[in-house]
């Protein structure tokens, strides 16, 4: 089994800017100049798991999305498809 | 193999300006290859020991592409791809206006290879002379079936986004010509929810060619590691702008002085299209044409255009131009892309354009360290690479031409801000023509 982590990612198309994330998780989101959000997309510590996913909860066009990824340790072909496999967004697989 | 390997052209080779080549001046000058005779796994094998490169700009293994779209479950789609939205580029308009059946060789061979089940060729709309030349060679295929599949041809309509494989995968499927976020790709699921292999077509009459005289001969010409010719548009400050077929690992210096001009006197060179870099004639003196020399430059050959820049002209005017533009050709998607690259485009003209630079004194602020910080935090925020390669081509003016830019900042716009612009855009006759 490979381990994962979780990482912020935004879908730029649906974002439209309403700017809650920035509010709701300024550790990992602050807004440009426009108000579209800049993420850090490094893997996101335990602790604020909870958070980030009550921000991509909050976000009114669900343009907040957190992944799994697999820790790219395993190497090779098996990891680059486990991270595919793991790459779908969080929310649609516990809806 | 072939008595003509280290001999350019290639592939304008026996190409005709007056309407395209006829099959038989065709096959006459690149020999008469049955097409269904080719093994798929050979040509797949082939075309990986050549070292190909997709000519789009983008520079993916073509190898990979054949293999991947070949070996899903469901029949493949081909798409050859002429939709060439790079506004100093026509190298794809030249080559399937001149050489039609090359193209066609080169779509059915890629649709033999993956196992595809339907062949698209989609084409500019504005490339009129393309069009007329590739229905006449499809007829003359058509009345010699020639061909396994049919070929459908799509015209597609002008802008920068439409040749990006979602936003084409997207038209071909009715939709609008723009980006989606990825994935799937059009190779998981493309036209018609199928695999769907999206080649330039200048990638296409390169295999067309490996299909004929194999690997080895195709890396008679080139670099080790960057094998092959590639058609390139040169346009700008050269007595003798258009397309020629090059080697890579041609030296730079060299394309300019045979289309008539001088390197160590231009004022820049931008190479790579209008997603492209800036570079100083002095550091590009002994560049060659292919990534192990243009990397460490911070620039990519990309689709092949290389603009030369008069002594004369302004590269601060000529980049607020160009990102003015690019701003305009956003799909207007994405946030980042559509509000930062106007925003871009206005600081720059602050600098170059008299009348801006009256607003921004207004507002206040400084242009210059606004547009750093945007360059840096724009990138990767599209669902495309548009905003990505606006910001690249930004980034480069400001690397290089740095004291300019400064200049202008302190001095406002420079007389070179006011002469006609150099680079071409469409629907500016103004600009020099990239001559096809």
């Amino acid at each position: 089994m490979s381990r994962e982590e979780q990482h912020l990612r935004v879908d730029p198309i649906a974002c439209e800017a309403h700017g809650l994330c920035a509010e709701l998780l300024p550790e990992r989101v602050r807004l440009d100049d426009w108000g579209y959000p800049i993420v850090d997309d490094r893997p996101l510590p335990p602790e604020l798991v909870a958070h980030a996913r009550r921000a991509a909860a909050a976000c009114p066009t669900l343009a907040l999305l957190l992944e799994r990824r697999a820790i790219p340790s395993v190497g090779g072909r098996a990891a680059a498809e486990a991270q595919e496999r793991a790459s779908r967004n969080v929310r649609a697989t516990q809806a | 193999m072939s008595a003509a390997a280290n001999a350019l052209p290639r592939l304008l080779h026996g190409a005709d300006p007056r309407g395209g080549a006829p099959l038989a001046a065709h096959l006459a000058h690149h020999g008469i290859s049955s097409l269904f005779a080719v093994e798929p796994a050979w040509l797949v094998a082939e075309v990986e020991r050549a070292g190909l490169h997709g000519r789009g700009g983008a520079a993916f293994p073509t190898a990979t592409k054949l293999a991947v779209v070949g070996h899903r479950r469901r029949r493949a789609v081909v798409v050859g791809n002429g939709s060439e939205g790079e506004p100093a580029s026509a190298k794809d308009a030249v080559l399937m206006a001149q050489a039609p059946h090359l193209v066609l060789d080169g779509l059915q061979l890629a649709a033999a290879a993956a196992n595809a089940g339907e062949a698209i060729l989609c084409v500019k709309d504005s490339l009129g002379e393309a069009q007329a030349a590739l229905g006449r060679a499809l007829r003359e295929r058509d009345a010699t079936g020639r061909d396994a599949l049919p070929v459908r041809v799509v015209v597609v309509p002008d802008g920068y986004v439409t040749g990006e494989e979602s936003a084409l995968t997207h038209l071909l499927n009715g939709g609008r010509a723009v980006p989606t976020t990825t994935p799937p790709r059009p190779f998981e699921r493309g036209v018609d929810g199928r695999p769907t292999l999206i080649q330039n077509v200048e990638t296409l009459a390169h295999v067309a060619l490996i299909a004929r005289h194999g690997a080895d001969w195709y890396r008679g010409l080139g670099t080790a590691a960057e094998p092959g010719t590639a058609l390139v548009t040169l346009c700008g400050a050269v007595a003798k702008p258009g397309v020629r077929e090059i080697a890579l690992g041609t030296p730079l210096a060299a394309l300019v002085q045979h289309g008539g001009g001088d390197l160590s006197r231009a004022r820049g060179v931008l190479i790579g299209g209008y997603f492209g870099s800036w570079l100083d004639p002095r550091a590009a003196a002994s560049a060659t044409l292919d990534v192990a020399s243009l990397r460490p430059l911070g620039a990519s050959l990309g689709c092949g255009v290389v603009a030369v820049l008069p002594d004369d002209a302004c590269p601060v005017a000529e980049t607020a131009r160009l990102v003015r533009w690019l701003a305009g050709e956003s799909a207007g998607q994405c946030g980042p892309c559509v509000f930062g690259l106007a925003a871009i485009a206005e600081q720059l003209e602050r600098l170059a354009d008299p009348r801006a630079a009256r607003r921004g004194k207004r507002d206040g602020g400084d242009p210059l360290a606004r547009v750093r910080r945007w360059c840096g935090e724009i990138a990767g925020r599209g669902a495309c690479r548009h905003p990505d390669g606006a910001v690249r081509l930004v980034a480069s003016a400001l690397r290089t031409f740095e004291a300019d830019f400064e200049d202008h900042l302190r001095h406002g716009p420079c007389r070179g801000c006011a002469l006609p612009p150099v680079l071409p855009l469409p629907d500016e006759p103004g600009a020099l023509e990239a001559a096809a």
